[in-house]
């Protein structure tokens, strides 16, 4: 080889090298993902998850947010929620009023007023509906937003490029972009937990339990009987995003 | 409190009408995506109007035949930074090409803007010019010379048959370059219109809609240029080429005018769950800018002027300041069709129960300050492209002066 070829190969050789080298490193993240959460026996292919919710067992305290923010590092300002506590307030005339407890701290202690035309009142715990179908998922251009083979719609933040189309995506605002990370973020059923055989934090701190986590794929799970024992539905059913978190006791108001 | 939090958005708290999910009270979606489909709206139009003289041999049209295609390149080449400056890790953006979701129309976005500038548009430009850089650089003196001898990528051929060769390339690029350009605009009209969770994007003809107003705003962008270039050259507009240039925004305009009013009034009768929160929407929150500003300052009377000048025999001076108000008004109601899509589209909740507010920052990098240099920028690379590549062929008349 002289002077002249060897210089020549060199010119090829960097670039090429540089481009294997960054396909390489992406094709070992695409391996992750898909293993992600494989922790000691856990194997994900063995399970598919939702959550179940009995709005008439939720007394509106609050604890399933703040258990969330805090297990999950969800920035304290009254912004962003990966769950979060409606109160809806139905009139005689069949309206429905609307506010979000988690936001306002001090209003929620107060006792609502007890407005002589509200017929009745109660509370809906909203989150990430963990589609089956998600929206968010198929619109996310790099890959970052993706559903796991147990059933759970999670983000990769190493991956997420903030240009936040899975936010408006999402029919359910169940996602908000994290100041700190500048990425999307949202509910991931505390995978951290579930993986390990624990429940979300959120279902682990109610006091009612008006949330019910558990496998679909099981039909010994809490879950499978609590689709026996109720009545359920799911929101926006139109929009054909096959949401898997199922509530009993829903209004036709709830949205 | 962090001190990420962006600003403003306790006092947004307050100006909530009526219930929105909790992390609705940011707007995600900031001027930077208004400025974004408007830039692409131009580049796609001023092709569209580039191609109408090669392949339908519109005649009239060949003053601003150059023009309206480096127009279209100089929008082009900034049309990519709205969107990097509104990334939250644009550090990471080269992901779209590594790793592609093939699901997502977002994800489409650089290999739709990669084959229509150099697939199409450089190329075009680079036929159409050849031979012109090829004399240029043989008749100069250095640095111009070194510049169009690069421009011209080394080409030394001038002879008739090479210029044969050029226009059946041109004529074959511009055939491929009009479905190219409807699907670069078409597209982004497909990243709001295929969003269902939106009752306010979610639609089939936003598409045909973001096209039809890409067209519009292509054309009076060209009209308006070639309007101040003629007159800052001192020469005299050629009055038949401004006619029929203004016949086809005429056109145009009432396409376009009769596509929105059709999703209108499809809306208006479907009255589906949203239209309620959608009214709200438009009384309380888009009153201004769009039945003031985007129908009737930007679309109605732009129309009644076209129409005045086409029926009512005046002489050029009066047409020449008609069309001028037009296109100018024009641009404004392209702009704020934009603004009402897409900012409009993120001030109602998706509970339908209730309205946010949009509060634009000055300074930052999502503020006004940015999109008004990502606006102005398009025109200073256009001032230097006409420096280096004429907007006349060499050997054709120049203009009478004025």
């Amino acid at each position: 080889m002289n002077r002249r070829q060897f210089l020549e190969g060199t010119i090829f050789f960097i670039p090429a090298s540089a481009v294997l080298a960054t396909l390489a490193r992406e094709a070992g993240a695409a391996e992750t993902t898909a293993g992600a959460g494989a922790i000691g026996s856990y194997v994900p292919a063995n399970h598919y998850y939702g959550m179940g919710i009995e709005i008439d067992k939720c007394i509106g305290c609050n604890r399933c947010v703040e258990a969330c923010k805090a297990e999950n590092n969800v920035p304290p300002e009254p912004f962003y929620f990966r769950t979060w506590v409606e109160r809806y307030s139905i009139k005689r005339n069949g309206e429905a009023e609307v506010e979000c407890i988690s936001v306002d701290t001090e209003r929620r202690s107060e006792t609502p007023e007890q407005e002589k035309d509200t017929i009745r009142s109660f509370f809906v715990p909203k989150l990430c509906n963990h589609c089956a179908h998600p929206p968010c998922v198929q619109v996310c251009p790099v890959g970052a937003t993706f559903s796991t083979v147990d059933g759970v719609v999670l983000v990769d933040d190493n991956r997420c490029i903030g240009c936040r189309y899975c936010i408006q995506a999402c029919p359910y605002g169940a996602r908000f972009f994290n100041p700190r990370t500048k990425t999307a973020d949202k509910c991931t059923f505390c995978y951290h937990r579930v993986v390990k055989g624990l429940n979300p934090a959120c279902v682990e701190v109610c006091p009612t339990q008006a949330r019910v986590f558990g496998d679909l794929s099981s039909k010994a799970s809490r879950l499978v009987r609590f689709q026996r024992m109720n009545k359920t539905n799911v929101l926006k059913p139109a929009l054909n995003t096959e949401p898997k978190v199922y509530y009993a006791g829903f209004d036709g108001e709830v949205r | 409190m962090i001190a990420e939090i962006p600003q403003g958005l306790q006092e947004l708290l307050h100006q909530v009408t009526g219930y929105i999910y909790p992390n609705e009270i940011e707007i995600h979606w900031s001027i930077l995506i208004v400025v974004y489909p408007y830039i692409t709206g131009l580049v796609a139009g001023a092709f569209i109007l580039a191609s109408l003289v090669k392949v339908f041999n519109v005649k009239e049209l060949q003053p601003t035949y150059r023009l309206s295609l480096l127009t279209a390149l100089a929008f082009l080449l900034i049309a990519p930074f709205p969107l990097l400056l509104h990334l939250g890790s644009p550090l990471r953006s080269f992901e779209i090409f590594l790793t592609p979701n093939l699901s997502s129309a977002m994800a489409m976005f650089g290999f739709v803007y990669a084959w229509y500038l150099m697939g199409v548009l450089l190329l075009e430009i680079w036929f159409e010019y050849r031979r012109d850089l090829v004399v240029l650089s043989q008749s100069e003196r250095p640095p111009l010379r070194w510049i169009h001898r690069v421009l011209a990528l080394f080409s030394r051929d001038a002879s008739d048959a090479g210029l044969a060769f050029d226009r059946k390339a041109i004529k074959v690029i511009t055939i491929i370059g009009i479905p190219s350009a409807f699907l670069l605009h078409g597209y982004v009209g497909f990243i709001f219109g295929s969003v269902k969770a939106n009752p306010w994007w979610g639609s089939v003809l936003m598409p045909i809609v973001f096209l039809m107003s890409a067209i519009v705003s292509g054309i009076a962008m060209v009209i308006f240029l070639y309007m101040i270039i003629t007159a800052m050259r001192n020469e005299k507009i050629d009055m038949k080429c401004l006619d029929t240039i203004t016949s086809y925004l005429f056109y145009a305009v009432i396409v376009d005018f009769s596509l929105e009013g059709l999703d209108f009034i499809h809306r208006l009768y479907e009255s589906e769950e949203s239209i309620k929160i959608l009214g709200e929407l438009i009384s309380l929150k888009l009153f201004m800018n769009l039945v003031v500003l985007q129908i009737l300052l930007g679309m109605l009377i732009p129309l009644g002027i076209l129409v005045i000048a086409r029926l009512k025999h005046f002489n050029d001076d009066m047409r020449k300041l008609l069309y001028f108000i037009a296109v100018i008004l024009i641009q404004l109601g392209i702009f704020s069709t934009r603004w009402n899509v897409v900012i409009g589209g993120q001030l109602f909740s998706k509970s339908f129960r209730g309205l946010m507010t949009y509060k634009m920052e000055v300074l930052g990098m999502e503020g006004l300050l940015t999109a008004l240099v990502l606006l102005a920028l398009p025109f200073v690379i256009l001032a230097i492209l006409i420096r280096i590549l004429p907007t006349r062929r060499l050997g054709e008349p120049p203009a009478t002066p004025a």
